[in-house]
């Protein structure tokens, strides 16, 4: 007779199913202790479905082959000395957002997903989580790995774990997987699974990443969209994920559906380091934030509530807020960064005339009008010798802690302020979604790590400038400040002599 | 608004074969071109079939295989021996 091989449902059913058992010696309740605090009902785990269909040892054969690919790029990219046929110096600066504000998350999802494939009651639903976890560590190594190259030449990456943990802008990524990886794991598998991975990490991985590719910066595109890959899969999870909990029991739809509304908002908020990014820090434009968002998150996002009306979910509240806003956060965003480069681990500048024109292009409801008209006077400013900073310590969001610069739905002339009172003390926020998010958990956010009231405090290394940026090992002169006179403008300039002239040529 | 279903693929050699699969067996797919990878998007579904790809790769593949070369995709997914699917139900 001879052996028919396995089909691969068939495979997977072998390699997945049967492996767990309901234990005896210790309760079940007491072995998975939280899974039913969220009030989330299961019925029937065995309904659980990875389309995938991955088994452990296709996944090592397959994450082995995409390491080695990216690694050979990586070793030519370092033979051929890459950094230097980026588009511009300027370029760099995306790179060390991404290792300070990016990659350290990846490490959190790791963790909580190592936390989720542990203690959800379903074996399906673990394996699959576990693999997750671990291609999550995958996604930090090889960003480190990366970018420990251009850290040979540039400024503001050395400091990333450290700074991670302390830099005022670098608490709006943190927090955000704080409160994700401090829920329960149902919620945590809704916010990172389904919120961020299938509705918002494209708009990080896919046209940002395109963009690394224009600018010249193959070991970047080769990392991104090799954890992209993973992505796919994660993608999967996280719309298995929510339709698996609105098909087990009714009763999880309103808890599925605020936890839906919280973490797009949520995602939203932290996303908009990425739509500075794309419409500021990349010297040559693939394209506008407000294009990306409009293909990843109204096509592609409408597309998907749509499928899953029928278990009566609703777009996330105040989506049509966050479309409103993407002809402006990108440039509310970097208004912010450039008062405050004093204090941040990136060098910002003013657009040039050419990247002005684009904007005015890309965006012309908003950017003539609001925007161009100050960035025009700045680089005045800054040709009198008056640069402008601002030495005030900014109010922060209780809840996305990001400085409080975001303006009203419809009116783009008011910034917008919301507060709250709980036990004696008025918190505030930057929108009606941020608002909710608190008042839903008060609890949980007033324990929130809040950078300045950190500073005024006294808690993070004295109360001036000097002492703060010693507190976060920012080398003063180096890491912050304008890209213009600093050493990595020095750097780019010896590489390429003649690189100002080009650029004022275009 | 048609429900869209979408993947995205590397632009390299290895998702060529892939690629030109999903022209030919996808009717009025439409296609992004960017840096470094490709979109493609198509109505209600969009499908990638086993023998197609074999045909032009001239060797054995398994759907499974589009992991190597995957960006993203979306759309609810049925991947089997024979095809991987990415489609809309409503
Ligand atoms: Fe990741
Ligand atoms: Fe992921
Ligand atoms: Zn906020």
């Amino acid at each position: 007779m001879t052996v028919k091989k396995l089909g691969l449902r068939q495979r997977y059913e072998h390699m997945t199913r049967g492996l767990d058992w309901e234990t005896t010696y210790q309760k079940m309740d007491d072995v998975f202790p939280y899974d039913s605090f969220e009030g989330i009902k299961i019925k029937d785990w065995s309904a659980w479905e990875d389309p995938f269909r991955l088994t452990m040892d296709t996944y090592w054969k397959f994450q082995a082959e995409k390491e080695r690919k990216l690694y050979a790029v990586l070793d030519a990219f370092a033979q051929n000395n890459g950094q230097t046929n980026l588009s511009d110096g300027r370029y760099v600066n995306v790179v060390k957002l991404f290792l300070t504000g990016i990659s350290p998350e990846e490490y959190q999802a790791h963790r909580g997903f190592a936390f989720t494939g542990r203690h959800l009651r379903g074996a399906g639903a673990r394996v699959a989580a576990q693999m997750q976890s671990l291609d999550e560590l995958r996604h930090l190594q090889t960003q480190v790995h990366t970018i420990s190259h251009y850290n040979k030449f540039f400024d503001g990456i050395s400091e990333f774990p450290h700074m991670h943990d302390r830099v005022w802008y670098l608490s709006v990524p943190k927090s955000f997987f704080d409160d994700a990886r401090s829920a329960g794991p149902f919620e945590f598998m809704i916010a990172i699974g389904f919120a961020f991975e299938y509705l918002l990490t494209n708009l990080l991985f896919v046209p940002f990443m395109s963009g690394a590719a224009y600018n010249g910066d193959m070991s970047t595109v080769t990392f991104g969209f090799s954890a992209q890959s993973d992505e796919s899969r994660h993608m999967t999870l996280g719309i298995e994920v929510i339709k698996f909990l609105l098909e087990q029991h009714p009763d999880n739809l309103p808890i599925v559906q605020k936890w839906v509304d919280k973490w797009f908002w949520r995602g939203h908020r932290l996303l908009g380091l990425v739509a500075m990014m794309m419409d500021y820090m990349l010297p040559k434009k693939v394209m506008s934030w407000k294009e990306a968002w409009d293909i990843y998150f109204v096509e592609a996002g409408g597309s998907l509530f749509q499928d899953l009306e029928r278990y009566g979910l609703k777009m996330p509240k105040y989506a049509d807020i966050a479309t409103e806003e993407a002809e402006h956060i990108s440039h509310q965003n970097w208004a912010v960064f450039y008062q405050y480069t004093h204090a941040a681990a990136f060098h910002t500048w003013m657009p040039d005339k050419e990247h002005l024109d684009w904007l005015s292009a890309k965006y012309p409801n908003t950017f003539d009008k609001y925007y161009r008209p100050r960035w025009e006077l700045w680089a005045e400013m800054e040709k009198e010798g008056k640069r402008f900073y601002n030495m005030a310590l900014p109010q922060l969001c209780q809840t996305c802690q990001i400085p409080m610069a975001y303006t009203e739905p419809g009116n783009p002339a008011a910034i917008c302020f919301r507060a709250t009172q709980f036990q004696g003390e008025t918190y505030h926020f930057c929108s009606d979604g941020c608002k909710d998010i608190f008042d839903g958990e008060p609890e949980k956010y007033v324990q929130a790590w809040m950078p300045v009231q950190q500073i005024f405090q006294g808690n993070c290394g004295g109360a001036t400038v000097p002492d703060v940026l010693a507190w976060y090992n920012m080398n003063a002169g180096a890491d912050n400040m304008d890209y213009t006179g600093s050493p990595d403008e020095k750097i780019w300039k010896e590489w390429h002599p003649d690189a100002d002239v080009a650029r004022k040529a275009v | 608004m048609a429900q869209v279903a979408s993947i995205t693929l590397l632009q390299n050699d290895d998702a060529r074969p892939i690629i030109e699969a999903i022209l030919a067996d996808n009717p009025g797919v439409r296609v992004l071109n960017m840096h470094g990878a490709v979109k493609l998007d198509c109505d209600h579904s969009i499908t990638i079939r086993r023998a197609s790809v074999e045909e032009r790769l001239g060797r054995a593949w398994e759907p499974q295989e589009i992991q190597l070369v995957l960006v993203s995709m979306a759309g609810n997914l049925d991947e089997d021996d024979d095809h991987f699917t990415l489609s809309w139900r409503h």
